[in-house]
This record gives structure tokens, sequence and C-alpha cells, in this order.
């Protein structure tokens, strides 16, 4: 071997080259038992755990926001080293010199990064100021430079919303695995080869922005060693054992979120990798599963740790200030054995050691093929903690293979080897009332788009509705489109995640993953048009401003093949729009059906629709309906969801689910065994993703009243779970409105 | 063949093993005094619906059903006064390997009809109102003696049997009853389960829109100590 550090290991191909994959297949021991094994949390971990939740109470005391490293623009080595409690810890890190400190990072905006600390009470240093305002340019500064006014206009009317222009894209998963398996001196010299052969007769602009890009991947390679030399770490080298191989992972993780404070900051598929590292040590007797645990409720500790620092319009978009550490767990291999581990209970028992929590963010792969035990655990764990979320690893597998990770909440990637442009989302609700207002705002009045002719009679025709729709659509696709193109132009430019990718392939996969919002409305606005009567009631200036429905109408969520088959036909239509506009660095336009919990904000921003939904409503989070238009029960509401291409929805389509504990069953045993059920039987079915939540709602309500008793409530939302308690009240109410499954 | 049902319950978790697609029967001839679905009882109610449209709805929750281990459950209202269309039901379910149950207070006279039905019930959820007979006909207007006959043959032709005993308060609480209950159950060689089901009032408003008095307006349900008594003479674990 190559390596002293990768003795008892198995040979393959990734000795000679990055391949972690042909590591982890040559390696790994596939886990068919149950949770048994599991050890408890040690001394050390209880008292570790019981100082971070102390430093949670003063960050909530302090409104949020504990301290500001306000001084230093971050980058991956720029501060010192900071520990919670130096003697306990074992698995290092923090992004500033203390605990829950938060770094600024102005080359995503230096406007945002004022705005943030103003609402704190604080300010950035003078030279930072200086620098940021006068000297350097930065992303956000660039986007406006080149934005049009029609995608000016498309945004500020609230049309195309959550535009990564003001904050860093996200969404991207370092293959950080690759710093404990290689070490990083290894890393360096295979970027170096891709960089000399970067060097064809004639240099192109293409050419020259992939060399400098490799120069900055491996500069940044070079600054994470001397960041883990300030904890005392040597990582040029391979991980030599499992707690290494812990460290150094996360020390790749830590030097990309020390690097960017993206949208999303998604570990990957770390776990069962890891288990390798763990089984090496259980079998020689240096490591017992207590010490195994311990290591991974120090990483998980870690994981929860990680802050940004955001202006209060994000939190209100995605509010309870998520990171979306995403963490994918479990799956299946191609060769039909199943990917779990005796890590992949380990990550998710954390749960138990330390208690419920939002982050990481826990991702179960799951396939009908996955061991009966680790479903049961992954059952007992959700009826217990509502802080999973699963995604369909059966569907996944034939697009991404065995080694993809899930960024964010359903963005399915492979690790090291695809990226994606993070797009935010089109108002698909809004876009049909520009369609029946010839571009109008319903609520402004403002001519938005091109004029176009807009509906003039009295009740909406389905027929001309869907044209001028698919008309409208065709001018949304396209400004959007030219939007995304320029920010991620400008982010490339000057906010590049260069640690992130120098941890990629040289040749890599880029998706434009745009997203929408809205459908359940659309789809029920057209079933109304097809199936009763829609008047349409205008304002002095033929503004159309409210509907009148006659009659009832079959309603998306219900397992209604009328109204569903509409909803298809819309995820259709709005994605063969996006494929048609050139894209950049020619990425592949991919589409999510996912909202998060923007889906408050995006109803705030919209009139009334000729569904019946108010103006100012809420829409249905992510692919949900509409609450409370699903009436025929859990599973008629799943069977919709399994409806929706995944085909022409590659980005993932976003499903929240709530039951009260009573509806899964009697008692435990068969509460655990009809929760595995449900997701056999829906993800049998091709659906995509599911986020389960089993509460009472009196729960809830009760927390909202005594937030200080519930400090650890967790429940899932659009993709990612959040502390109840830090959601703003709004957001609360909207999750108690939202149908909870229940029988009598 | 047409029957009429009171309504659907696509995932039913507590009437029968696994995920069930639970079948409400409209029609009832009992008339106890804590039934939560008062509704059911009007035999000329509800919605008439055929096999092949009831068939065509259970399939498209086959996946939920099959790994759970679930099935469909016919309940009521009183199941047996349209035993025909159940057993035309069940004998389509079977065909697929859809697991069938019968929720039942058993209060109807057995008929060849009924025995009919039977061929093709997996498991029978069997509800005694009562064991003392006056005391039955106080909750129900009826004796127990169609059901406990019921629960006799159930027995001699070895179908499953699950029992059910609502747990009402001053009505079917008492001790002795509960102990001659449990003597009646191990005379049987059939049952696999005794569910205790504490009574609960949130189906009293269905009372009231019908404009009748609920007649247990002043009777609380069991308190946890109670059930666990309960529990412990039926020897539930």
């Amino acid at each position: 071997m190559r390596f002293e550090e990768w003795n008892n290991f198995n040979s393959g191909t990734w000795e000679n080259e990055v391949n972690v994959r042909d590591f982890i297949q040559k390696n790994y021991t596939p886990y068919e038992g149950d949770a048994s094994f599991l050890a408890n949390a040690t001394e050390k971990t209880t008292k570790l755990w019981e100082e971070v939740l102390e430093l949670y109470k003063k960050e909530r005391d302090a409104g949020g926001v504990l301290a500001i490293s306000n001084d230093i623009a971050s980058t991956i080595s720029s501060h010192e080293a900071g520990y919670i409690d130096k003697n306990l810890e074992q698995i290092v890190g923090l992004q500033t010199e203390e605990p829950l400190k938060r770094a600024i990072m102005p080359n995503g905006g230096i406007r945002i990064v004022e705005k943030s600390c103003a609402a704190y009470d604080q300010k950035i240093s003078d030279k930072l100021a200086d620098i940021y305002h006068n000297y350097r340019r930065t992303h956000n500064d660039g986007v406006f430079t080149a934005y049009t006014p029609e995608i000016r206009a498309a945004r500020s009317s609230h049309l195309i919303t959550g535009l990564p222009d003001g904050y860093g894209r996200g969404r991207i998963i370092g293959d950080y695995r690759r710093v404990a398996l290689y070490g990083v001196d290894f890393l360096i010299e295979e970027k170096k080869k891709d960089l000399e052969s970067l060097a064809h007769s004639s240099i192109t602009e293409e050419l020259v922005r992939a060399r400098e890009e490799h120069f900055d991947q491996i500069s940044a390679l070079e600054e994470l060693k001397i960041m883990a030399k300030k904890y005392g770490f040597d990582i040029s080298v391979p991980a030599k054992n499992a707690k290494e191989a812990v460290q150094w992972t996360y020390f790749g993780y830590l030097g990309a979120i020390k690097e960017q404070n993206g949208a999303a900051m998604s570990l990957g598929r770390v776990t069962s990798f890891l288990d390798i590292y763990f089984e090496r040590d259980l079998k020689s007797g240096v490591l017992s599963e207590e010490d195994a645990q311990e290591i991974m409720d120090h990483f998980v500790m870690k994981l929860r740790m990680v802050r940004f620092l955001r202006t209060p319009e994000y939190d209100e978009l995605f509010s309870g200030d998520p990171v979306w550490v995403t963490e994918s767990i479990g799956g299946m291999g191609i060769d039909g054995r199943t990917l779990v581990t005796k890590n992949s209970f380990r990550v998710l028992h954390t749960l138990e050691t330390l208690g419920p929590a939002p982050e990481p963010n826990l991702t179960v792969l799951w396939s009908t093929k996955l061991p009966k035990g680790f479903k049961n655990y992954c059952s007992k764990l959700s009826i217990k903690t509502s802080s999973i979320q699963y995604e369909n690893d059966d569907l996944m597998r034939e697009y991404w293979g065995d080694d993809y990770g899930i960024a964010c909440c359903v963005s399915a990637m492979r690790i090291g080897k695809q990226m994606q442009f993070f797009g935010a989302r089109a108002n698909l609700a809004k876009t049909l009332l520009y369609a029946i207002n010839g571009g109008r705002d319903e609520i402004s009045g403002k001519q938005i788009t091109s004029k176009t002719v807009p509906v003039t009679s009295e009740y909406l025709d389905y027929d001309e509705v869907w044209e001028k729709f698919e008309g409208m659509c065709d001018w949304v696709a396209r400004v959007y489109i030219n939007a995304l193109n320029i920010i991620h132009y400008m982010h490339d430019k000057y906010c590049y995640e260069k640690l992130e990718m120098a941890l990629h392939d040289k040749e890599i996969l880029r998706t434009m993953a745009c997203g929408i919002a809205g459908l359940s409305i659309v789809a029920d606005s057209f079933s109304a048009m097809k199936y009763a009567k829609v008047k349409v009631i205008r304002d002095a200036t033929g503004l159309a401003v409210d509907y009148k429905v006659e009659g009832d109408f079959p309603k998306y969520g219900n397992d209604d093949d009328r109204v569903d088959s509409i909803a298809v036909e819309i995820v259709k239509m709005f994605m063969n729009k996006l494929k048609q506009q050139p894209t950049y660095r020619n990425s592949k336009p991919t589409m999510s059906i996912l909202t998060i919990t923007s889906n408050v904000v995006y109803g705030k921003a919209t009139g009334t629709t000729p569904d019946g939904r108010q103006a100012g409503q809420p829409f249905g989070p992510g692919a949900n309906p509409i609450h409370g238009r699903d009436t025929h029960g859990a599973l008629a509401v799943l069977n919709t969801m399994t409806k929706l291409p995944y085909k022409h929805a590659e980005d993932g389509i976003s499903y929240t689910f709530a039951v009260v504990p009573k509806a899964l069953g009697k008692d435990e045993k068969s509460r655990v065994n009809n929760l595995t059920a449900l997701l056999d039987g829906y993800f049998s079915k091709f659906s995509h993703h599911i986020n389960v939540n089993v509460f009472d709602r009196a729960l809830l309500e009760d927390a909202m009243e005594h937030p200080e008793k519930y400090p650890q409530l967790t429940i899932r939302v659009s993709g990612y779970a959040v502390n109840f308690v830090k959601l703003t009240r709004e957001q609360q109410l909207d999750v108690i409105n939202r149908t909870i499954h229940e029988s009598i | 063949m047409n029957g009429k049902i009171h309504s659907i319950e696509t995932f039913g978790t507590v009437d029968g093993p696994g995920i069930r697609f639970v079948v409400f029967m409209q029609g009832c001839t009992l008339k106890c005094k804590y039934c939560h679905n008062r509704d059911t009882w009007n035999t000329r109610g509800g919605k008439s619906i055929s096999t092949d449209e009831l068939i065509k709805e259970i399939l498209k929750y086959k996946s939920y059903i099959d790994n759970s281990d679930g099935g469909v459950t016919v309940s009521g209202g009183e199941p047996l006064l349209q035993a025909a269309f159940v057993t035309e039901l069940f004998k389509e379910l079977k065909s697929r390997g859809i697991h069938t149950a019968l929720d039942t207070s058993g209060s109807i006279p057995l008929s060849d009809n009924i025995k009919e039905l039977l061929k093709y019930t997996d498991l029978v959820l069997l509800d005694i109102k009562h064991i003392k007979p006056e005391k039955c006909v106080d909750l129900t207007g009826f004796t127990n003696k169609n059901t406990l006959d019921f629960a006799k043959y159930l027995s001699n032709t070895n179908i499953p049997v699950w029992i059910r005993q609502v747990l009402v308060p001053t009505y079917t609480d008492d001790k002795f009853d509960l102990l001659e209950l449990k003597k009646f159950i191990n005379s049987l060689t059939n049952v696999e389960k005794i569910e205790l089901l504490p009574y609960h009032n949130l189906g009293k408003f269905k009372w009231e829109e019908l404009g009748d008095k609920y007649e247990l307006e002043n009777i609380n349900p069991p308190t946890p100590e109670e059930i666990e008594k309960a529990k412990q003479l039926l020897e539930i674990e």
C-alpha cells in the first residue's frame, strides 16, 4: 500500500486515483441487523452536550445571534482555533475562534453583511467596509450590474423569488471524504496534474476560467492544511484511524463553511464511508462501541453548531436558522448489497443520545430492499423525534448511481462529480394571474411582463386560460433562466467555492436547478375552470382581482385523476419551457417542486387565485395541497404525490406529512410496523420524498405558548427540519393549520 | 351487486392487523348507548356502491396493505345485515390475496348467508357488548344470545377471532362481569387476542345532530387506572 494508513484495506483502483466509491465498495461491511448493538452516550458526551445547550440558551437570550466576528472576512484559515471545552471534545473545529460566533463572508454581498450586522446592532469594521465598497466587487454587486429591467420587474413583483443574488448559492457538496482517505497532499498532486492537462494549443475563454479555478482549488487545499495545523493536526497525509477519519472529513467540511455562507451547505454521504474506519478499529480492538458512538456524537454536535449570519428577510423565507447540513444515509448499492452499515445506525442514534434536532438534516435514502431492522429503527425514531426525511433510493439510484447525496432538501447529485446552480423558484400561481391579466400584477396593477391579451370574459374558459398560461410561462422561463445565467456567472467570478470544487473531479455535470411554487393552486384553479364555473371580478381598471367559484370541483391531493393529471401536465409543460433556454456553462436545466418555508411569503405576495384561495393565504409547502383541501385521508394524498413525474422534476419533489401518533396504531410496535409499511408502500410507487412528522396538534399549541419548555422540539417542514420554537408566530400557525392526519 | 355504505377509511390502523382499508356499512339494529357512529344506524340511509367500484378503490391502496400485512375490514353499522354483499366483496378480495376482517357484534341470527360469508373471512373482530343478557338489553336493546351463539360457531369452525370489549364505566366495568367474560372467552378455542376499547364521547355530537338524547352524558371515559384494572381481569398484557 502506498500509505501505511491504508493497512488492512482491500486494494482497488482507488489507490491510484481519486475514487471514493471504489474504496467504499471494496471495503465496507453491510449491516443487516437491528439497533440492539448501539451504545448510550458517554459521560463526556452528556457533559459536553449540556455545555452546548447552555450556549444555545445564551444565543436565544441574545436574540438569536450570540456574537459576530465583524472585523475578519472569513476564509478557510482566517480564524484562530476555537473550542467548546477542549478537554471534552473528541472532534474539534469551529467556524470562528468562539462557539456560535458568526463569521462574515462579504464576497457574497457587502450590503447583506451590513444589514445582517445592523439587525443585531453591530457593524463591520471600517477597514472591511472600505475594501468592499471601494476596491472589491461582490457577487451581489456583480449581479446588479448585469440584471435587465425585466428581471428586476419579475423579481420585485415576487414572480421570481428567493434568487441567490444577495447570498451564497450553496447546494454544492464537496467530497469531504477525500480529505480523510487521501490526505490533502495527494489531492493537491492530482489537481496539479489536472491543471497541467488544461493547456491546449489555443487558450479559449473557457480554458482560462478552468485554469484559474484549478489554481484557486489548489490554494484552497493548501489553506485547509494551515487551518488543521491551528488545531494541531497534519492532514497532508491520510487519516490513520476512525477518529482521525471523522476529524479529517469534518475539517474538509469546516473549511467549506468557513469560506462560504451558502444557502444550503450539505455534508454528502459520509456515514458508511466512515464505518469502514470504525470497523477496522473495532476489529483490531483499539475502539469500543461506546468510543465509536462518542466520536459520532461529538461530530454531530459540531454539525448542530454550524451558524451563518443572515438577514431577517432571509429568515422570513427560510426560517429557523437552517443550514442544511444534509447527510444522506442508507440506500442500496447497484450490486444489490445494502449500503446500510452500523454507522448508519450510530448517526441516527444521535437523536437519542443528544435528543432531537433539526441539524444535521438526516436524510434516509429509502429502498423497499433496505434491511428490516434498519427500516424499523428509522420509523421508531421518526415517531419519537419527527427529525428524519426520506427519499426514494430505488428511484434515484437509476439516475445517479449509488454514491450520490442530497444537497439541501431534495436535490440529488453524484458526490464529487456533479454540482448545481441553485435557482430558487418561480411563482406559478402568480404566473397564472398574470396570464389572466395580460401581464399586469394583480396587487399593484403595474405592467410587469411584456403586454399580452388579457382574459375579458365573465367566466374563465379552461382552454383559453391554459393557452395564455403557457404563453406566460414562456416569458417567465426565459426571464428566469436569464436571471440565473447572470447570477451564476457572477457567483463563479466573485464568490467561487474553491474548496468545495477542489473536492470535485475535473470534469463535472452542472445542473441549472430551477423550481416552482404554487403547483397545487394552479392545478386546483384549472380544475375549478373545468368542473365548476369561475366568475371573474374586476376592478375599475379591468384588473381581475377576485374570483367566485360556482359549484364544486375535484381538488389536488385526494387521489383524483381528474385534477392530479392537470398537475402532472403543468410540471411537464413548465419543465419543457425551461429546457428550451440557453444556460450558463451549458448546465442541464432541472426543476424542483419545493418551497421550503417560503410558502407563507409566496402566499402573502400573491392575490386571490381562481381556485378560491384568498389573497395572502399561504401556498401549500412544496408539492403539498393547500392546507385542509386533502380530505380523503393520508393515503389518498400520498397517492397523488406518487403521480408527479420525477423525470420532469429531477431536482426533487417535496412532500410534508403529519400524522398523530394514535393514527399510526394502538401500540409502539404496530406504529413502527405501520409507518415502515407506509413508507414501503409510498416509495414502491415511484414517489420521491416525504417529511414525516408524528405529533399531536395540542403539543404544538402548547409549545407556542410555552417555548421555554420545548427547546429541542423538532418538526419537519418542506425539505428540512426546524426547532419549532424558532419559527415566527405566523409560520407556527401555518404548521398548526396544516392537515394533520388523524382517524377516530 | 350493490351495498349501502356509510363511509370508508383508507388508513385504518386500529381495526385489525396492519394498515387496513375500512368499509363502514350503513344500518344497524342495535341501539348501543355509547355508539360513536350513531349516524350509521338508519338502514335506509347511506350511499349505494357496487363491489366493483369498491374493489377498484381498494386496489389503489394495495401497496400499503401488502407491505403492512394489512387488509380490508368491513365494519359498520352492522356488516352482517348485508351479508350477501360482503360475501361478494370478500370473495373477490380473497382471489386477489387480500386479508379480510369482519368487525361485528354478531347480534344477527346465524343464517346460511352469514355462514357463507364466514367462509371468506380471515378474521372476526367480535364486539361482545355485554356478557350478562339483562345488562346487554339495557345497553343495546337486545340480549347477547345471538352474539354468544355466533362466538361458539366461530370457535367450532375455527375462524380466528379478536374479542373486543368496550369499557364503559358503570356499564361494563363490573369486576364479576369481566371475570365471567374472561371465562366465556376461555371456553373458545379460536381467540387470538382480546382488545379493551376504552369508551370515549367523541361521537356524542352525532347524536345531537340527529336530535337524539345522549344518555351517557354524565359518564366520563375510564381513567388509566380503571383501564389497567380491567386489563388485569381480562389478562391482557
